[in-house]
């Protein structure tokens, strides 16, 4: 019997797949039907300060303070069982964990100190068994270093970590000078993993209307490469665990995450092309993999291709761009 | 111990109303449509009555159908009840009838509301409950807010009891609105009060096959009288069994009432008789008197009918020698009011009889207070007792105003105070409608309430405006209940607060200032600077009444707590903290306590954001020392020398909030008013305004269209004119090859009429190329622009307009040089409504005749003290006039009869004058041409030049066809109002108008709520949102009033969105006014009662149609006639999914927060709704009538007799 349990921010997790923040977390019937498609945890969607905030904004403008005048006192009805977005996310992890045999993570996004701490600690009372933080400040301020940026990252973790018993995951942008310094930083600051890497919807621009738009972007197969190397680099360089993701659609694409290092390895974008069913899929091509191979348990496999465990670890260094280049042919018929 | 409640009159009714109620039947009308509100929230919210079911809240189309719906709950055996005003109990009266006809126990609770006459008032009166005299109903009247709570159960109580239906009412505003501090009824007293035999007894008179009885039979000669009388008894019985219940109230709650409660000196020898909230008045100015060592009483009138004159005599003094019977009504023509001639007639018929209960008859007169909410004060009470000491005291008096005319009023001593003035601490608060002053006051009140053992009375003034709505509080605390029913009086308030620095130059700000009152400026300016800011007359009364000044800079608190722009909070720890009501840290600890309990887990963020403020302004909070004189006088020129002496002596004045002292001599006695007076009040109201960039801007007119308030215009005009403009007038040559040459355009903002909604910066399409954040047009700071734009304004409104004859009416630029007749409103700030009125009086308002519906657009209309409608150059302008709510569409019908009635007259003089006047003019006026506006001017040349034709004449005939020929030339009529006149109570006459085939035009402005009385449901709010009356969100496909009107076939129908696709609208009002037969507009109106910034309005009106939500459409008979089919649709299928249109509203998400599921249902079916009504409408226009029954009607057409042919060539409208 093959075992395909891991261990990610100190839960005992059944095999390493983790559906991760996608809007599906709102729906109790979709994530039960992803843990019978073998979920072994869940990450939430992300609840972001400034939803809260927006949100809270709106009842105090729409529904505490309305508009008022002579006939009006107000012009919405606003009963006591008004629910805010806070209020719902919260609702939802209880929700999930009353219903869900597996952890539930929850995952936060702010925007301000105060927010991070205060959402976190809520997030904790309504039973979330680990905390994944999205952080990602943009960074447009030429007076702010890149190491500024960082201090902030951690003195953020700190504070959080001061006021929750959770493992807490920190989502990291792959826009880092030195990732692996980071990740000790993160690692001394408290966290209890790291997951790599959060991809960003880009805006884009509307040439009718000469507006800024968003768009949604769903990742493939090829976005696995850049996390894989990086999983590959950080495995053995730090005691953080470390979850994929970004672009994983196949037992293939899990695989060499695990290979490389992961712990866990989160699915998104599969999961919402493909539905739950998808889980069982790639489950099984890993379990094919590893019978064929005869690996015993994921734990074997974990890390056994990390830069640190290759032959050349150069692979994963800077030559690997030098051969890519160089191996590089024009495809038929263009001329330079 | 008592459970106490700080709530307002209409809560305090519905919280007992509803629990003692199966069936509810409501519908909005001001001041009562919080009963209906809560009930409905309640109902949403699953709460029970007090016998464990949830009433069934129902709103209807009309308070008609209200009615209806109570009578029919009644007869099938449920407890039912409704709640309304004015009008709205006008439309009950045919159900009262019957509902008491058939001895039927319920209870109709009404916040008492003038009825409208010469003019429309939303205020306290009791003309409507006088009106229901003659139903049968028993009319049973509370006068503070604790009797209308206790007279509520009492009410429902003995009408179960004693088989008469109850009206229970109270006053409007002065008590539905109060706040005040009561002992709540349990639902343990509520039983008691209930047997459940006395219901058992109800249901057992009900309809029922298992054993039927037949009611409602039609009567014969024979009968009708005897079975008329036969209900005698029960009206005997009456009174004692509503006493009877009135004493078991008190066994229960220790709280006594009598049917007439005397209260006063036991050997009083003048007593006043009254109902209402003007009784507590009365008693604490008796009670004042009394402690002088007068003899002085009031009789408060509980039960008014049954009439008891038995328990009224018992209840006066035998010592009695004057009465002066108060009532809150006019009957006009009548020698006397009802209720002084019921007491006049019970002391008479006492007087005459075998015991006389007075030793010699009292001397009785009666007059008139409070009408439409006038302030009935202490000063008035005492004058209308000193009158009972006069010799031959004035009949038919009234008290409270000053009227020179026919000389009835009394006069009084203003600086008259009881001790309550002394006894009381009174506040004053000045804020507006959208900073949250009156929401914090009401939290101010709780915490009082609720933290003292002190009494508390909160009454909150709103002017009539909706866009920076001004809001007066008055906040009263006192050891003993309060019964002052009357503003807070000149300088008895200890505290006052300014929350806008704005008020500082319109409104004397410390009239109500006690001698060492505290006074709160909230103001940027810093302690050391303020002073000097001061207007001089504010300085010396500083100065006189040694105020205690306190400065804060309450939205730079609030700005640095993270809280943008609301104030609220930051204004009342002030209060707390300087007040000294409450000691300064509980008070503050109570305001956190009271934030925790508002927001609760709703909004913990804005709670903390509320404690960071709350903690800041106490150290933000300044006294600022002042001087011992006033700085010296700067006088400023207010009144333009140009104004008439109409405005300059009543708008003016009203302006400037004096319209009390207004003596009666000076009002129009027909209600008419001069148009073109909201330009008299520049409320300056904008922190920013926009401003043209003139190398961007390409003229394109699309910020004069979309302006709300019209607050910025184009002209074209000789470039000479500007030689002399002001150096900073903006102006340049036209793109456009359309206007002569040397001509120059300007583009020009009234920087004290716009409000800063940034719509037009918002539709501005055009862009610089090398920064698109640059527009033409941008926001910028008002106030160092304010002088310059002033002047600039000034001379723009000089200018000349561009020929009417001339312009362009097809195109967006063209239109929008013609001048709106429909300026300045009070609308709300970026009303989605306005500007397709402003477009229809630009396109048509000099000849426009409009009938409107009442709803926002009556009160943004003809609100005095002003009125946006406006003339033109040649003192042209819409003729305005509101009928009522449900009868609009016929209103305009009716004018649309007399006109053509009058042209056909004319046109029959015309004829018999030939000799006289000529045949050439004759045959031109009758055979003009005034499809254009180049034809109507010529029309109007014509009527000119008969006039002086005629006048030269100078005989009767002449004299006659002068009278009607202005009817000659052609009139547009239009029928305006909103979606609760036409989907809901005006339908049944819209349709007919529909069906009429007359010229008028009809447009409805759809804001899918009864925006004015606080967002409503009505049958126009789409599926998914929730609105009041429909907190649980509204479960039916939105009525599709432009299909119902396709049906008629004749009838030219559009439905448009100007924020989608201006160039559609102003399309659609062209053809919809040129078209000969029945015409109507339904037009989409962003509202605030979407809980939308309407800042995003335009957007909101292009994902309104993009979802499908919207669609655009015209049906046009005309094409029809053509080979065409009539209709089109203007939008393409929806493109977006309707939740992309729905998610920025509060009315759609409210309901995803209360009750996920229902939205997620609603929301999957109006998706669906969206994409079925497009490709309904798709399938309706194509399917094109047949060539052959074209034929078919076209050779019918041509056997139509030649008579009616001839009609029809006849007439130039055609």
């Amino acid at each position: 019997m093959l075992d395909l349990s891991t261990n990610y921010l100190g839960l005992a997790l059944k095999n390493p797949l983790v559906p991760s923040s996608t809007p599906l977390s709102h729906n109790i019937d979709a994530v039960l039907h992803l843990e019978d498609a073998g979920a072994a945890a869940i990450v939430m969607h992300s609840l972001f300060e400034e939803d809260v905030r927006n949100d809270e904004r709106m009842i105090d403008r729409f529904l505490v303070n309305p508009n008022v005048f002579g006939e009006a006192t107000g012009h919405l009805p606003f009963g006591d069982d008004y629910q805010s977005k806070l209020d719902g996310y919260l609702e939802n992890i209880q929700q999930l964990k009353s219903r869900l045999g597996i952890p539930v993570i929850a995952s936060l996004n702010g925007s301000s100190l105060s927010g991070w701490v205060e959402l976190g600690k809520e997030m904790q009372a309504a039973g979330a068994d680990a905390l994944e933080l999205n952080a990602w400040f943009m960074p447009g301020d030429p007076k702010v270093s890149g190491g500024a940026l960082e201090d902030n990252y951690l003195a953020l973790l700190r504070e959080l970590k001061a006021a929750v018993n959770l493992p807490i995951s920190m989502k990291l942008s792959p826009f880092f000078s030195s990732l692996p310094h980071f990740v000790q930083q993160a690692e001394v600051a408290g966290a209890a993993g790291v997951s790599l890497f959060n991809r960003f919807f880009q805006p884009d621009i509307d040439l009718e209307t000469l507006r800024v738009v968003d768009r949604v972007q769903l990742s493939s197969s090829a976005d696995t490469l850049l996390t894989m190397r990086w999983i590959a680099i950080l495995r053995g360089r730090t005691a953080l665990t470390l979850a994929a993701t970004g672009g994983v659609h196949t037992a293939e694409d899990a695989l060499k995450m695990l290979l490389a290092g992961a712990d866990a390895v989160h699915l998104a974008s599969a999961v919402l092309q493909r539905g739950p069913q998808v889980l069982k899929e790639v489950l099984a091509g890993i379990e094919r993999w590893m019978e064929v191979r005869e690996y015993e348990s994921v734990v074997q496999l974990k890390g056994s291709m990390s830069q640190q465990n290759l032959p050349d670890p150069s692979a994963f260094a800077r030559a690997a761009y030098l051969n890519a280049l160089n191996s590089f042919t024009p495809p038929p018929g263009v001329r330079y | 111990m008592h459970k106490m409640l700080t709530i307002d009159g209409n809560e305090a009714v519905a919280h007992v109303a509803f629990r003692v109620s199966e069936v509810i039947a409501i519908y909005p009308i001001t001041p009562s449509s919080g009963m209906g509100e809560l009930s409905d929230e309640w109902a949403a919210q699953g709460k029970p009555n007090i016998w464990g079911s949830v009433p069934k809240v129902v709103e209807l189309q009309s308070e008609g159908g209200a009615a209806g719906t109570v009578h029919g709950a009644l007869q099938a055996g449920a407890l039912a009840t409704t709640f309304t005003a004015s009008q709205g109990l006008l439309l009950m009266i045919p159900n009262m009838y019957k509902i008491a006809g058939e001895l039927t126990p319920a209870v109709f609770h009404v916040a008492a509301r003038a009825i409208a006459t010469h003019a429309l008032s939303i205020f306290g009166d009791h003309s409507d409950v006088m009106s229901t005299r003659g139903t049968g109903f028993a009319l049973l009247s509370s006068n503070s807010v604790q009797e209308a709570h206790d007279m509520a159960a009492i009410a429902t109580a003995a009408t179960l009891a004693g088989r008469l239906p109850v009206l229970h009412f109270f006053d409007g505003f002065r008590t539905s609105h109060e706040v005040a501090k009561i002992i709540s009824i349990d639902d343990q007293v509520l039983q008691k009060m209930l047997p459940q035999e006395l219901i058992g007894a109800h249901r057992s008179r009900a309809l029922s096959p298992e054993h039927p009885v037949l009611r409602g039979t039609s009567q014969n000669p024979d009968v009708f009288f005897q079975a008329r009388e036969a209900q005698n008894g029960w009206f005997d019985a009456f009174p004692e069994i509503v006493q009877k219940n009135m004493d078991k109230f008190a066994k229960l709650t220790g709280r006594q009432y009598k049917l007439f409660d005397y209260v006063g000196a036991p050997d009083a020898e003048r007593v006043i008789i009254l109902m209402g909230s003007g009784a507590e008045t009365v008693q604490e100015t008796v009670e004042h008197m009394n402690r002088q060592g007068e003899k002085v009483g009031v009789l408060k009138v509980r039960l008014f009918r049954p009439w008891a004159p038995t328990a009224l005599l018992a209840a006066l003094p035998t010592t009695t020698k004057a009465i002066a019977v108060l009532d809150r009504c006019k009957e006009p023509g009548a020698d006397g009011e009802p209720l002084f001639k019921d007491v006049l007639v019970t002391l008479a018929e006492d007087f005459t009889g075998d015991a006389p209960h007075f030793a010699s008859m009292p001397k009785v007169i009666g007059g008139r207070y409070g009408l439409g909410s006038k302030e009935f004060n202490p000063a008035m009470i005492f004058s209308v007792f000193s009158a009972l000491t006069a010799a031959k005291p004035k009949r038919c008096f009234t008290v409270g105003i000053n009227d020179d005319l026919t000389g009835l009023s009394l006069p009084y001593d203003a600086a008259f105070r009881t001790d309550a003035a002394h006894d009381t601490f009174a506040a004053v608060f000045y804020g507006l409608g959208s900073d949250g002053t009156v929401s914090a006051n009401k939290n101010s009140i709780k915490i009082i309430g609720d933290e003292t053992d002190l009494f508390v009375q909160g009454y909150f003034v709103y002017d009539s405006k909706k866009s920076g709505a001004m809001t007066v509080s008055h906040l009263r605390f006192g050891p003993k209940p309060i019964r002052s029913a009357y503003l807070t009086g000149e300088g008895d308030a200890k505290f006052i607060a300014c929350h806008q620095p704005l008020f500082l130059e319109t409104h004397d700000l410390l009239v109500h200032a006690a001698p060492g009152a505290v006074f709160l400026l909230n103001t940027h300016l810093s302690p050391e600077l303020v002073w000097a800011a001061l207007p001089p007359a504010m300085q010396r009364r500083m100065v006189e009444k040694k105020i205690s000044f306190y400065v804060i800079d309450a939205y730079q608190v609030a700005l640095e707590s993270d809280m943008g722009r609301r104030i609220n909070t930051v204004m009342q720890a002030c209060f707390f903290a300087i007040s000294g009501i409450l000691p300064a840290d509980d008070a503050i600890a109570a305001i956190k306590h009271a934030v925790e309990k508002t927001y609760g887990r709703k909004g913990r963020r804005i709670a903390e954001l509320n404690y960071r403020a709350i903690d800041k302004t106490l150290a933000c909070l300044h006294k600022v020392v002042v001087p011992e004189t006033a700085s010296s006088e700067v006088v400023q020129p207010i009144t333009s020398p140009q104004v008439t002496d109409f405005v300059r002596k009543l708008t003016l004045p009203m302006i400037a909030g004096k319209g009390d002292t207004l003596p009666v001599s000076l009002f129009p006695a027909d209600g008419s008013w001069p148009l073109g007076t909201a330009k008299y009040e520049k409320r300056n109201l904008a922190l920013q305004i926009p401003v043209l960039e003139t190398d961007l801007c390409t003229q394109c007119g699309k910020c004069v269209f979309v302006c709300p308030h019209s607050a910025i215009r184009a002209k074209v005009f000789p470039a000479e004119l500007a030689e002399n403009a002001p150096p900073t007038f903006k102006h340049i040559a036209p793109r456009s090859k359309d206007y002569p040459a040397g001509w120059h355009m300007s583009y020009q903002v009234a920087p004290e009429d716009c409000t800063g909604c940034t719509l037009c910066v918002e539709v501005c399409p055009i862009r610089d190329k090398t920064n698109v954040s640059r527009k033409a047009l941008n926001m910028a700071e008002q106030p160092p622009l304010r002088m310059q734009e002033a002047e600039n304004w000034v001379f723009f409104t000089k200018l000349p307009d561009y020929n009417r004859s001339v312009v362009k009416r097809t195109t967006i630029p063209g239109s929008m040089l013609l001048q709106p007749l429909f300026e300045f409103s009070g609308a709300c700030v970026g009303c989605g409504e306005t500007p397709y009125i402003k477009l229809a009086t630009q396109l048509f308002g000099d000849r426009m005749m409009v009938a409107n519906a009442t709803g926002c657009s009556s009160i943004y209309g003809g609100n005095l003290p002003t009125t946006p409608y406006t003339t033109n150059a040649e003192g042209r302008g819409p003729a305005w006039n509101n009928s009522l709510f449900e009868d609009n569409a016929e209103f305009g019908l009716g004018m649309r009869l007399a006109t053509d009635k009058l042209a056909d007259a004319a046109r029959t003089q015309l004829h018999a004058m030939a000799l006289e006047v000529g045949d050439d003019l004759i045959e031109s006026l009758l055979n003009a041409d005034q499809r254009t506006e180049a034809g109507i001017h010529e029309q109007r040349e014509r009527v000119a030049l008969l006039l002086a034709k005629l006048a030269h004449l100078a005989t009767p005939a002449a004299a006659q066809l002068a009278a009607i020929a202005e009817y000659l030339i052609r009139r547009s009529v239009w029928i305006i109002g909103g979606d609760g006149w036409a989907y809901d109570i005006g339908f049944g006459g819209l349709d007919h108008v529909l069906s009429s085939g007359e010229d008028v035009n009809i447009l409805v402005l759809d804001t899918e709520v009864y925006s004015n009385t606080g967002g409503q449901n009505s049958k126009a709010t789409p599926r998914g949102a929730v609105a009041k009356f429909a907190a649980g969100g509204q479960p039916n496909r939105k009525k599709d009033l432009a299909r119902i009107a396709m049906d008629y076939e004749n009838v030219f129908v559009a439905k448009v969105a100007y924020g989608a696709k201006d160039t559609h609208t102003l399309k659609a009002f062209l053809d919809a006014e040129s078209y000969p037969g029945v015409s109507i507009i339904i037009a989409y109106s962003p509202c605030i009662a979407h809980g939308v910034d309407m800042s995003h309005n335009h957007s909101q009106q292009d994902l309104a149609v993009r979802s499908g939500h919207w669609p655009l459409l015209r049906y046009d008979p005309r094409l029809r006639e053509q080979g065409k089919h009539p209709m089109s649709v203007d939008s393409a299928a929806p493109s977006i999914p309707f939740r992309d249109f729905a998610r920025n509203e509060a009315r759609f998400t409210v309901l995803e927060r209360q009750n996920p599921e229902a939205a997620e249902r609603f929301m999957v079916q109006a998706e669906k709704d969206a994409r079925l009504r497009h490709q309904e409408y798709l399938e309706l226009a194509e399917m094109a009538v047949p060539e052959v029954v074209i034929a078919e009607k076209d050779r019918e057409a041509a056997e139509l007799s030649a008579e009616q042919s001839a009609k029809i060539k006849e007439t130039p409208n055609a």
